[in-house]
Formats: structure tokens, C-alpha cells, sequence
């Protein structure tokens, strides 16, 4: 069997590429290959589903039932990618199928960290949180009384104390480093959101980590000792960059690729979690592990195999992110000079370097944050808008009279 | 497809179509009991000062950003390219405040979803409110190319 096209996982990155093949050419064949049992759905809906704002039907209806036969992919359920063949150009599969591929889309995501940790191997319910079916799990094995223990104090750790907040007895968060959320936000900005979160009555060690699990009972580096029924170990995630690597593809951190998507190896396309793509705003490449990169990289894909042209060259790290209420959107980087403010919870900083919006944290103040996004993502020069405006307020009004007629009266 | 367009000289920067839209999506027929005395959520903002002032609103952006980056996939392009929310899959994670680049999607009064411009699609009225209510063609509904 060989299709025009081959995509290897059945997330976000793969949507983007079917979308971005189809506006292209709707003849060629598609299929999809996944190693979970489910349609395609968003992965950070799982601490939602876990806290009841969303359910399995309706996560599994991130693009309309009819999407697959629409857009005439064949979809392959509980099948595994395990080898890349790129001088027959095919790919080996579990159960020992072997398919040819035209174009082949790399989009197999990323698989949870876990670090050597002694005595883990003993702890009875220990659990990731990366899949629906981690979820399902979860749940399953705690209950109103249940003592969990939470290793990893980044978006998805937090975001699954969140999730089983309603289900569980206590929360716990050991992390080694000193501070919540690192990765997004400034010392004051995590100072604010481990304070909200405290409030909701989680338990935080932080310069610590777990030395010993033993008998339901965690030592901590420091001596500190916390009893536990469930551990979850959440400290990051890797690219799943094996199937490029053993194809003799180029891989850093994550697979390397160019503008247009495409890997070392020919014909062979990543995006998403697994691959680097270029941060516009440091000109470096690097993993952009979001949803909205792995919709836009899979798209600019499924462009460019499809014989079109969509360079993806204006990637840049942005979050959004909310706990109990408290929201955060971040974007950019925080090198160059802050402007801050900050009013109670509310905090925002905005961080400018050579002429242009580098980067921003918004905490609680986030209405109209894309205007800021937008003056980040096109690097906007700050002398061509009304600055002390738009620091007050992301507003329209800030922009040339020219660029409010292009906005307001253009097509878009 | 039609949008909605704005003429910045026109707009007197009385704020009446932030009422008409607030109005038109309360699902109330009478326009007191349904604003008097009540903060107004409007999905169209009349931004300025007293020399210049005009309303923003979804753009409906053929390559929407917004649509791209949603978690859920509740923010879809309809068949007639109006950019649509469908809230009982949204989990308000904000992803798509983050993505637009004119700020108009916004929290939901109780901010446990968002809500944006459908162009009355989903509601009574059938056609953009906010314009129909408009005393002096500042905002309009046309085709431009
Ligand atoms: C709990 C949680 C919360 C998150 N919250 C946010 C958030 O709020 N905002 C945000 O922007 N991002 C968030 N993320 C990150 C976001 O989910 C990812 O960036 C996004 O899912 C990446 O999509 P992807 O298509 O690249 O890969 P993935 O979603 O990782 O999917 C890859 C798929 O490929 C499959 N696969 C892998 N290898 C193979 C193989 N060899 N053969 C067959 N199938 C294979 C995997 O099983 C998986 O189904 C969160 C992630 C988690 C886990
Ligand atoms: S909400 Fe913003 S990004 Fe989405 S279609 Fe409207 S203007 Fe475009
Ligand atoms: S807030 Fe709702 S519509 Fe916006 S990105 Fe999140 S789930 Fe999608």
C-alpha cells in the first residue's frame, strides 16, 4: 500500500497538515497513523475534562465527526510508526505492515520526562499526564481521600492539580527549582500565581526534590518528609525524535527543520512538539511545544507537500494559561527593558528592546492581550505607534490612522 | 463575503452600537428590561477620545489566527466564512486572546468562556445590529473585494 501522503501521529500538527494539504490538492490519498485509540483531540483539555468543564464526547469533536471521511483520510487507530525507510520510502509499522509514503509528515509529539528517582519504581499508582487515557486513569485511581503527590511545578503539573483538584484530599508540588512556572513567567509574575494557587489550598516545596519513595512516604532532598496514595510525575516532556534520528535525520533537541517544514532526510516533513522550528523574535531554532505552533507548523506543511509555498517563519513562544480563575497570557522573551505594573493579582509586564515589543506577561489584565502578541509576532517599530497609549491599554487606537484604515476597512 | 467595515470619520463616538449589540444578544425583546441599570458585555468596543472614535469588531479573517490556535476547537470558519464560537466546547483557556491580533474576542460576562462577533448569525436579528442601529454609516455591512 502506498499513499501520497503519510502522517505518523493523530494530534494537533496532523489537523494542520490535512487542512493545509487539502487547500491544495484534494485528490491525493492521506493517512493518518496513531498509537492512542482515539480521534484527534486537544491534549490540553484533559485537566479540563478531569475538572468537569468538558467531556470525552465533546473533546473528541475538535474538528467535526465527518473530518476524517471529508477530507478522505484513512485513519489507522492503535498503529505504532516503527521505522522510517528512506531509500524505499516506507514506513514499517506495528503488527508488521509496511506502507509507501509520497510525502511523509512527521508529527509524533512529545512523551512525558521521567528521571531516574529512587524507589519510583516501587510507588504502586504513579502516573504521567499527557493523554487522555493518563487521564481516564488518573481518575480512576483517586479518590476524595487520596494524598497526591505532584513532581513538576510547570504548566502541566499545575494544570493537572487543577484538574483533580475537586477529586482529590490533598495536593502536594515538589520542584527542584525555586519558583512556579519558570518557563513563562518572571520571579514577581510566579511570586502572584503560587499565592492564588496556595489559596486553593495546594502545598508547595519548592528548591527541593524527591530523594526516596518509600512505602508511601517521600523524603525530600531536604529532609522534609510527605506522605502520598498517588504520585504524578510532571517535569517535562521530550520530542518524540527517535523515528527521524534512527532514519539518519538531523535532530538537536527536537527534529531539525527549515522554513518550509522539511527534515535532513528527503520528502520528509515534522512539525509540532517533536520538531525545532525558527523563534523569529531570537532567530535561533528551538521546540515551540504549544498547540497554536503545532497548527501552524502541520499547516505550513501540508502546504509545502502538497506543492504549495507557506514558510513558517514567524513562530514565536506565546501562552495562555488559567488557574481557578486567574488568568495568564504571556509571549516573547523578557531580554531588554520593563515597564511594570502591577495592582494586587493584576500584573503586567512589558518588556522592549531595540525598538520593538520583545516580549510580555500579562497576569489577571489580559483583555486585548493579541494587540501586544501581534506588536511582538511583526516586531512592530514602537516609534511608528502611540506607546505610552498602548502600555496603558492594548488599543486600536494606538496605531497609525493609515494602519487603523487597513485594519478596520481592508479585507482580511 | 460581507463584513462589517468601519468609517473612522463618521463615528460621533456615541457608544450605540455597543447597546444594539449588547441588546440584539441578550435574547430579550425589550431593550430596557434588557440593558437599563446592567453592565453591557457588547461584543463591538468603541474605542477613541473626543476628536477621533470608532467601533472594533471581529474581522472575520480568512486565515484566522484565532481558529488556528484554539485548544478545543470551538472557534470554527462557517461555510459562509463568518468565524463562529461554539461555547459548549469552549473551556475558556483564553488561547484565542492570546491569537488575535485586533483584541476582539473577549471573556464571556462570567468569564468562564469567550464570546465574539458572529454577525447576528446566532441571534434574532438576522443581520448586524450594531449597524442597523448606527445613526451615521460609521460602521457598514458590505462585500469589498
Ligand atoms: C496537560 C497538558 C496541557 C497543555 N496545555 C497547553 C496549553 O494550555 N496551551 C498550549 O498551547 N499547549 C498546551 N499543551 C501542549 C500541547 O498539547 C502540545 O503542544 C500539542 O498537543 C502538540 O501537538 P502535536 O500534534 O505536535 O503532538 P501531540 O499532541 O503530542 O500528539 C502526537 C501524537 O502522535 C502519537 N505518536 C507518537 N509517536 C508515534 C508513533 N511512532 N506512531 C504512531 N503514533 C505516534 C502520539 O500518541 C500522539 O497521539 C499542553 C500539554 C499537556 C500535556
Ligand atoms: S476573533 Fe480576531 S483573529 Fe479571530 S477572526 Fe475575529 S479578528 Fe480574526
Ligand atoms: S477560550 Fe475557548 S474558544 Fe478560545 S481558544 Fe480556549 S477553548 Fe478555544
Amino acid at each position: 500500500m502506498k499513499y501520497d501522503y503519510l502522517i505518523i501521529g493523530n494530534s494537533i500538527a496532523a489537523v494542520g497538515c490535512i487542512e493545509g494539504i487539502r487547500e491544495n490538492d484534494t485528490e491525493g490519498s492521506i493517512c493518518v497513523v496513531t498509537d492512542e485509540n482515539y480521534r484527534v483531540y486537544g491534549r490540553p483539555l484533559i485537566s479540563y475534562y478531569l475538572w468537569n468543564k468538558t467531556t470525552e464526547k465533546k473533546m473528541l469533536s475538535y474538528r467535526p465527526d465527518n473530518f476524517y471521511k471529508k477530507n478522505d483520510v484513512e485513519l489507522m487507530l492503535g498503529t505504532r510508526a516503527e521505522k522510517i525507510n528512506p531509500e524505499k520510502k516506507t514506513v514499517s509499522l506495528s503488527g508488521g505492515r509496511e506502507i509507501g509514503y509520497g510525502k511523509l509528515l512527521i508529527a509524533a509529539g512529545s512523551s512525558p520526562f521521567v528521571p531516574p528517582m529512587k524507589g519510583l519504581d516501587g510507588v504502586e499508582k504513579k502516573f504521567s499526564f499527557m493523554t487522555l487515557d493518563d487521564a481516564k486513569v488518573l481518575a480512576e485511581a483517586i479518590g476524595k481521600d487520596s494524598r497526591v503527590l505532584i513532581v513538576g511545578a510547570g504548566l502541566i503539573g499545575l494544570k493537572c492539580a487543577e484538574g483533580i483538584s475537586d477529586r482529590a484530599g490533598s495536593l502536594t508540588v515538589v520542584d527542584l527549582a525555586n519558583r512556579i512556572l519558570p518557563s513563562i513567567l518572571d520571579e514577581k509574575g510566579s511570586a502572584i500565581v503560587q499565592k492564588h494557587i496556595e489559596r486553593r489550598g495546594v502545598k508547595f516545596y519548592l528548591n527541593d526534590s524527591v530523594a526516596e519513595f518509600k512505602d508511601g512516604t517521600a523524603t525530600l532532598s531536604s529532609g522534609k518528609k510527605i506522605e502520598y496514595d498517588a504520585v504524578v510525575i510532571a517535569v517535562g516532556v521530550r520530542p518524540n525524535t527517535a523515528l527521524a534520528a534512527d532514519a539518519g535525520g538531523e535532530v538537536n533537541r527536537g527534529i531539525a527543520t527549515d522554513l518550509k517544514c522539511v527534515t535532513t532526510i528527503p520528502d520528509v516533513y515534522a512539525a509540532g512538539d517533536c520538531a525545532e522550528c525558527l523563534n523569529s523574535i531570537t532567530g535561533k531554532s528551538q521546540v515551540l511545544a504549544l498547540l497554536p505552533n503545532a497548527y501552524m507548523m502541520g499547516h505550513a506543511a501540508g502546504v509545502n507537500m502538497s506543492g504549495g509555498e507557506e514558510l513558517y517563519d514567524d513562530a514565536i513562544p506565546m501562552n495562555a494559561i488559567g488557574f481557578w480563575g486567574l488568568h495568564i497570557i504571556t509571549a516573547g522573551d523578557y531580554e531588554g527593558e520593563a515597564y511594570v505594573k502591577r495592582e494586587g493579582t493584576k500584573y503586567k509586564k512589558l518588556v522592549t528592546a531595540n525598538n520593538n515589543l520583545r516580549g510580555f506577561i500579562l497576569i489577571d489584565d489580559i483583555e486585548r492581550a493579541g494587540i501586544y502578541t501581534r506588536l511582538v509576532r511583526e516586531k512592530t517599530p514602537l516609534d511608528e505607534i502611540d506607546f505610552e497609549a498602548i502600555k496603558e491599554r492594548p488599543q486600536e487606537m494606538a496605531f497609525s490612522r493609515a494602519v487603523r484604515k487597513d485594519d478596520l476597512g481592508g479585507v482580511k | 463575503m460581507k463584513r462589517i467595515y468601519v468609517n473612522e470619520e463618521w463615528c460621533l463616538g456615541c457608544h450605540l452600537c455597543e447597546y444594539q449589540c449588547a441588546f440584539a444578544n441578550s435574547g430579550m425583546d425589550d431593550m430596557v428590561k434588557a440593558l437599563k441599570g446592567k453592565t453591557i458585555h457588547p461584543r463591538i468596543q468603541v474605542e477613541g477620545d473626543n476628536k477621533i472614535s470608532f467601533a472594533v469588531n471581529c474581522r472575520h479573517c480568512s486565515d484566522a489566527r484565532c481558529v488556528k490556535g484554539c485548544i478545543s476547537g470551538a472557534l470554527s470558519r462557517d461555510k459562509d466564512g463568518v468565524v463562529v464560537i461554539d461555547t459548549d466546547k469552549c473551556v475558556g483557556c483564553f488561547t484565542c486572546i492570546l491569537s488575535c491580533p485586533y483584541g476582539v474576542i473577549m471573556p464571556s460576562s462570567d468569564h468562564s468562556v469567550v464570546q465574539k462577533c458572529q454577525l447576528c448569525m446566532d441571534n434574532a436579528s438576522g443581520e448586524p445590529a450594531c449597524v442597523k442601529g448606527c445613526p451615521n454609516r460609521a460602521i457598514v455591512y458590505e462585500e469589498r473585494i
